[in-house]
């Protein structure tokens, strides 16, 4: 008997496999041609910076004295800062699903589907994908912002990674589920995204503060989940870690995840037909 | 290996439409067959296979596949099959090793043990110098290869093959099938294979599914089919003196008629047609009867059944239709 026959014979004989292994194995499968393919990532990673230099500096000074009321005392980059990483996981996780749409045509989530790995991994793994290079990002724009005035606290700033990118993998899932029920007319997955996202990003304080918009802005936003995650956020990367818009962002993200988790799981089961 | 009990696959269409993809097939395959699903586009051979494949939960009946209920334990049924599907299994972002290092960890391979296996594989089908390749910049030929490495890297007893060979090369598919036919001399691995090309499954399956409308109108080996529901036919002409005319063909029509298994015997001008039980055999005696009788032979040809003939005589319609080749041309084909 070779080595490879007890291998597999070894992995044969346990029952459940662990999830997180799962997870694993598609995550490194989706990372590997990044690896192989660093520049696209490296130019990724410099577009939100781009973002920051063009928009921060006119959004305070559109808002010019109110900035301080409107904004918090932390300051225009405090309260932008996290708000950009929220936008980067919202586009890149919302997107996940045009890969899956791919490898629906080429037959490759196919041969996936027909191998022991957990339906759930399917779509953690490729959502988790996306946050590999929002944490680079991340590192990337803090460093840059730092000499202008920006102050990071880093359990904070960690811990607000982790809530991107747990609420990242319910988005990605629920992206990968439009993918699946779109798949045959390839346009309206960008269409439907585009048409989903603005709005949600608009809607939840992210680009430009919503008190100054009209009462019924703040009536919808309070339905947004991702309002209270960009809230949760910028408390977070303020080092305000035991505040109430903090524990309402894990809801959300919770919410966002089991919701997404359970549509997606839905939609990939019945891919097939 | 497979036991399939009136498994019967609806695809809701429309709002009041289904169509019954599969209408109750019972299948029964035993270890170390090589078994050929033949049908028309839409006869319900992918489906009956991604059933199986537990891509998709039938609407009825029940399916044992590797010795685990599809329905009930999927991923059970999952760890012990290979599958190629029609499409390419390989994402074309990926590397070729990746992709093979990927799937043995997918099937619970240490890191050292997936790449060893990933390494022999890309040997036995001739990917090595490949590799490192990104798949999108294969050629079809050695992307549907490296498919096949990938169904193979568990080593599954039960291998599923959806045409693996449309699109290739007539160099190619005789690479494949090699390959294939390697593999179960080696591993005794059962093969279901659904295929296009009708002369692949006369040559390479020791039995062949026959499938329409998603029900199974013939199973048995590809030459019992042929001999049961077509038959050899013979055809020939006799030499036209000015004194006999075409005289000679009457008698020859009565020899032919005498032969062992004679049917359907067929006198037109100079020429004779008859379906005979054993062709090769048959020929040859007649051309000596019809010697000792005086009857001038001019052509003499022997036509042997493709499993074409066997879906014609089952179904009245062509296979080649499809592929707008004419059954006839088809059969000279066969002759030359």
């Amino acid at each position: 008997m070779t080595l490879t026959d007890t291998a597999l014979r070894s992995g044969r004989g346990t029952g459940r496999r662990g999830l997180a292994r799962d997870v694993g194995i598609v995550l490194a499968r989706e990372l590997r041609p990044l690896r192989h393919d660093p520049f696209s990532v490296i130019f990724g990673m410099v577009q939100p910076l781009v973002f920051l230099a063009l928009f921060g500096p006119l959004l305070a000074g559109t808002l010019g004295d109110r900035a301080a009321g409107t904004l918090g005392h932390d300051g225009v980059w405090q309260w932008f800062v996290p708000a950009v990483l929220v936008m980067t996981t919202l586009f890149g996780t919302s997107a996940t699903g045009s890969n899956l749409l791919f490898e629906f045509q080429t037959g490759a989530h196919e041969r996936m589907l027909v191998t022991p790995l957990s339906r759930p991994s399917l779509l953690i793994g490729r959502a988790l994908k996306e946050m590999v290079p929002l944490a680079g990002q991340a590192l990337i724009i803090v460093v840059v912002m730092l000499p202008f005035g920006f102050r990071l606290h880093p359990p904070g700033a960690l811990l607000g990674l982790a809530l991107l990118a747990f609420f990242g993998v319910g988005l990605g899932a629920l992206s990968y589920a439009l993918a699946i029920a779109v798949r045959r007319q390839e346009w309206m997955f960008w269409a439907v995204q585009q048409t989903v996202i603005f709005p949600l990003m608009l809607l939840s304080g992210m680009l430009l503060p919503l008190e100054s918009g009209p009462d019924w802005m703040r009536v919808v936003a309070r339905l947004n989940p991702l309002s209270y995650l960009v809230a949760a956020e910028r408390d977070l990367f303020a080092g305000r870690l035991d505040s109430t818009a903090v524990l309402w962002g894990w809801v959300a993200a919770l919410v966002t995840v089991v919701c997404g988790v359970a549509v997606g799981v839905r939609a990939m089961v019945r891919s097939a037909d | 290996m497979i036991h399939t009990t009136a498994l019967t696959k609806e695809f809701v269409v429309g709002r009041q439409q289904t169509v019954r993809a599969v209408r109750g097939i019972g299948l029964h395959v035993d270890p170390g067959e090589l078994v050929a699903v033949l049908g028309p586009n839409g006869a319900g051979k992918t489906t009956t296979m991604r059933m199986l494949t537990t891509l998709i939960t039938p609407t009825s009946g029940t399916a044992t596949v590797a010795g685990h209920d599809v329905v009930r334990e999927p991923d059970q049924v999952r760890r012990r099959i290979g599958y190629v599907g029609q499409g390419n299994g390989a994402g074309h972002a990926h590397r070729v090793r990746d992709e093979l290092v990927t799937q043995g960890a997918i099937h619970g391979l240490n890191r050292r043990a997936a790449r060893r296996r990933a390494d022999e594989l890309l040997d036995t089908l001739g990917l090595t110098d490949l590799a490192t390749r990104r798949v999108a910049d294969l050629s079809g030929g050695q992307r549907r290869r490296l498919d096949v490495a990938l169904g193979l890297v568990h080593r599954p007893p039960l291998l599923f093959l959806d045409e693996p060979t449309t699109g290739l090369d007539p160099q190619h598919r005789a690479n494949l099938w090699d390959h294939v036919r390697r593999l179960r001399a080696a591993h005794d691995v059962t093969v279901v294979l659904t295929t296009h090309y009708l002369d692949e499954a006369d040559a390479m399956a020791e039995r062949v599914v026959i499938v329409d409308h998603g029900e199974i109108i013939a199973d048995d080996s590809a030459a019992a089919l042929k001999a049961k529901l077509a038959g050899d036919r013979i055809v020939l002409t006799v030499g036209v003196t000015a004194s006999t005319g075409t005289d000679g063909a009457a008698g020859l029509a009565r020899l032919a008629a005498r032969l062992p298994g004679a049917r359907d015997v067929v006198r037109q001008g100079d020429r004779v047609e008859a379906y005979v039980g054993n062709g090769p055999a048959a020929l040859p005696e007649l051309l000596r009867a019809a010697a000792t009788a005086g009857i001038r032979v001019a052509t003499a040809c022997l036509y042997q059944p493709t499993l074409d003939d066997v879906f014609l005589a089952l179904t009245g319609r062509s296979l080649r239709e499809e592929g707008g080749v004419p059954t006839e041309a088809a059969r000279t084909e066969v002759v030359a």
